[in-house]
């Protein structure tokens, strides 16, 4: 990889990548507009959410959701879509509705 | 020592026959008329067993060039041909090739694009193609156009540059009439070119590689910066190879062929095939007493502004004839023209050039329109004046 704001004398030619796997060093998370919030507790852990993701942003240890990677996370709202589980409060937006709920990035 | 065949040989099989000798590691092709000859004739050199080239035949131009662009990026030494509407289809990768500096080498026979239908020569179709990222080499004859070929290898796979480069030869005039011309041994042609081994491979397993990633505002200008400065280390390249060309060929190529340009005040310029029709004339007008001379470009990109200045230094009048229109320029005019005209304003010269578009469509040109030319320009030395910049060779007014 070329240091980061490489000069145009700097930068690999046509763009060529030699690192595999490097697209995670690339923050696409910058781009979001809304933003999913999670409610852990009325989560059943159903991994719909980690499957639909289209950006592998659904961060899952030992079979348990545990995170979203905001890093990547572009803000699609498939998970809020998908997601199965209802609340009547939920944790961070205190509304009505499902598990995963979007909400404004500057919110 | 040069050691060549004299052969009949049209166009087409001129460049197929470079090709056989050049022997790509990778041809992907679809044919094409007036194109169709070379890569009828090289798929029969595959046929032969002539040649070790993994020959793939494609359903479009727009994969063909994919195709080739593929092949490429593997690292493989890779070459096609088309024309006219074929060279439109292929229009997104053609830039894609550029871009991604791999050095594809594409024969061109020049036809005008549809519509209307049209199989026969003029420029449309490579001038088109003109801010694609291409070096663009004209070939006046099938020699010329078998040389440039072979060059184009060398040129194109340089360290400095790793562009792609398109060699035209005019449809039919130049594709389709048989010429005496010189054939290299397969030795020397091979010797020349040498083998390529490029730099980054996608089929480098060890080394694994992206190529044709993603490329956002926070790169993608410093990439198109790149580009245009290995476009502009071009120029030397062409000189340096066609120098070493002589030495095996003995036929040594520059940028310009410049015919009873040392003391002329008044000049034509033209690409390829015409030039041949435009030096007789030339050479009959300077029977006549007409100090006229002939500057006929073999390169149009990277565009040689400077030689252009320094060709035209001391011409007072300049006809530049265009095989293509760019709509909507200014007055309508052509391509070579327009170019001709910013690099002499940007050097301060006060030249009087004028425009003809001629052949449109393969129409013909004649002695007789050189001659109209000739006068056209003794006007405008006399009078100081240019009754029209733009104006139309063989057209019913
Ligand atoms: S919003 Fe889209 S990208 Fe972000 S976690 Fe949900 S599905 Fe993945
Ligand atoms: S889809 Fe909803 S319930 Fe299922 S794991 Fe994801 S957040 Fe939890």
């Amino acid at each position: 990889m070329p240091k980061q704001k490489a000069t145009w004398k700097e930068t690999n030619i046509a763009g060529l990548v030699f690192e595999p796997g490097s697209s995670a060093e690339y923050h696409t998370g910058t781009w979001r507009t809304l933003r999913p919030v999670h409610d852990m507790e009325h989560c059943t852990h159903c991994m719909l959410c980690w499957v639909y993701c289209p950006d592998s942003s659904i961060i899952v240890e030992d079979g348990r959701w545990m995170a979203f990677d905001y890093d990547h996370c572009k803000g699609c709202g498939i998970c809020a879509s998908v997601c199965p589980a209802k609340v009547k409060v939920h944790e961070h937006t205190g509304k009505e509705g499902k598990v995963i709920q979007m909400v404004l990035e500057q919110d | 020592m040069v050691v060549s065949t004299k052969m009949a040989l049209d166009g087409a099989h001129a460049a197929a026959r470079a090709m056989q000798q050049i022997n790509p590691d990778v041809l992907a092709a679809y044919p094409i008329t007036p194109q169709t000859a070379i890569v009828q004739t090289f798929s029969q050199y595959v046929a032969d067993g002539e040649v070790d080239t993994e020959f793939i035949a494609v359903e479009s131009e727009h994969a063909a060039m994919s195709a080739c662009v593929g092949a490429a990026a593997a690292g493989g030494r890779v070459m096609t041909a088309t024309a006219a509407n074929g060279l439109a289809l292929m229009w997104e990768i053609v830039y894609i090739a550029a871009s991604m500096r791999l050095p594809i080498v594409m024969a061109v026979v020049n036809r005008a694009l549809s519509a209307p239908l049209n199989i026969h020569c003029d420029h449309s179709d490579s001038m088109g193609a003109r801010e694609a990222g291409w070096i663009q080499l004209y070939s006046e004859t099938a020699q010329e156009a078998y040389d440039n070929l072979i060059q184009a290898v060398r040129i194109a796979e340089h360290p400095d540059l790793l562009l792609p480069v398109m060699v035209m030869q005019d449809g039919f005039i130049t594709g389709h009439g048989l010429e005496r011309m010189e054939v290299l041994e397969d030795s020397a042609v091979r010797d020349f070119i040498g083998t390529y081994k490029a730099k980054y491979s996608l089929l480098d397993i060890d080394h694994p590689i992206t190529f044709g990633a993603w490329d956002m505002y926070d790169y993608y200008f410093e990439h198109k910066r790149q580009q245009t400065d290995a476009m502009s280390k071009a120029m030397k390249v062409i000189v340096d190879v066609g120098e070493e060309f002589g030495k095996i060929s003995g036929r040594s190529y520059g940028i310009f062929d410049a015919y009873a340009m040392d003391d002329a005040e008044l000049a034509i310029i033209v690409l390829s095939s015409t030039a041949g029709t435009a030096r007789t004339s030339v050479k009959e007008l300077r029977a006549e007493g007409v100090k006229i001379g002939l500057l006929k470009p073999r390169v149009f990109r990277p565009f040689p502004a400077q030689e252009f200045v320094d060709a035209l230094k001391g011409v007072k009048a300049v006809a530049v004839l265009d095989r293509s229109i760019s709509f909507g320029a200014m007055d309508g005019a052509g391509p070579l023209f327009l170019e001709v005209c910013a690099a002499l304003f940007a050097a301060g010269l006060k030249t009087k050039v004028v425009n003809y578009i001629y052949g449109l469509g393969g129409r013909d040109i004649f002695p007789q329109h050189f001659a109209q030319v000739a006068s056209d320009l003794q006007d405008i030395t006399a009078t100081g004046k240019v009754k029209s910049l733009v104006s139309y060779l063989g057209l019913r007014e």
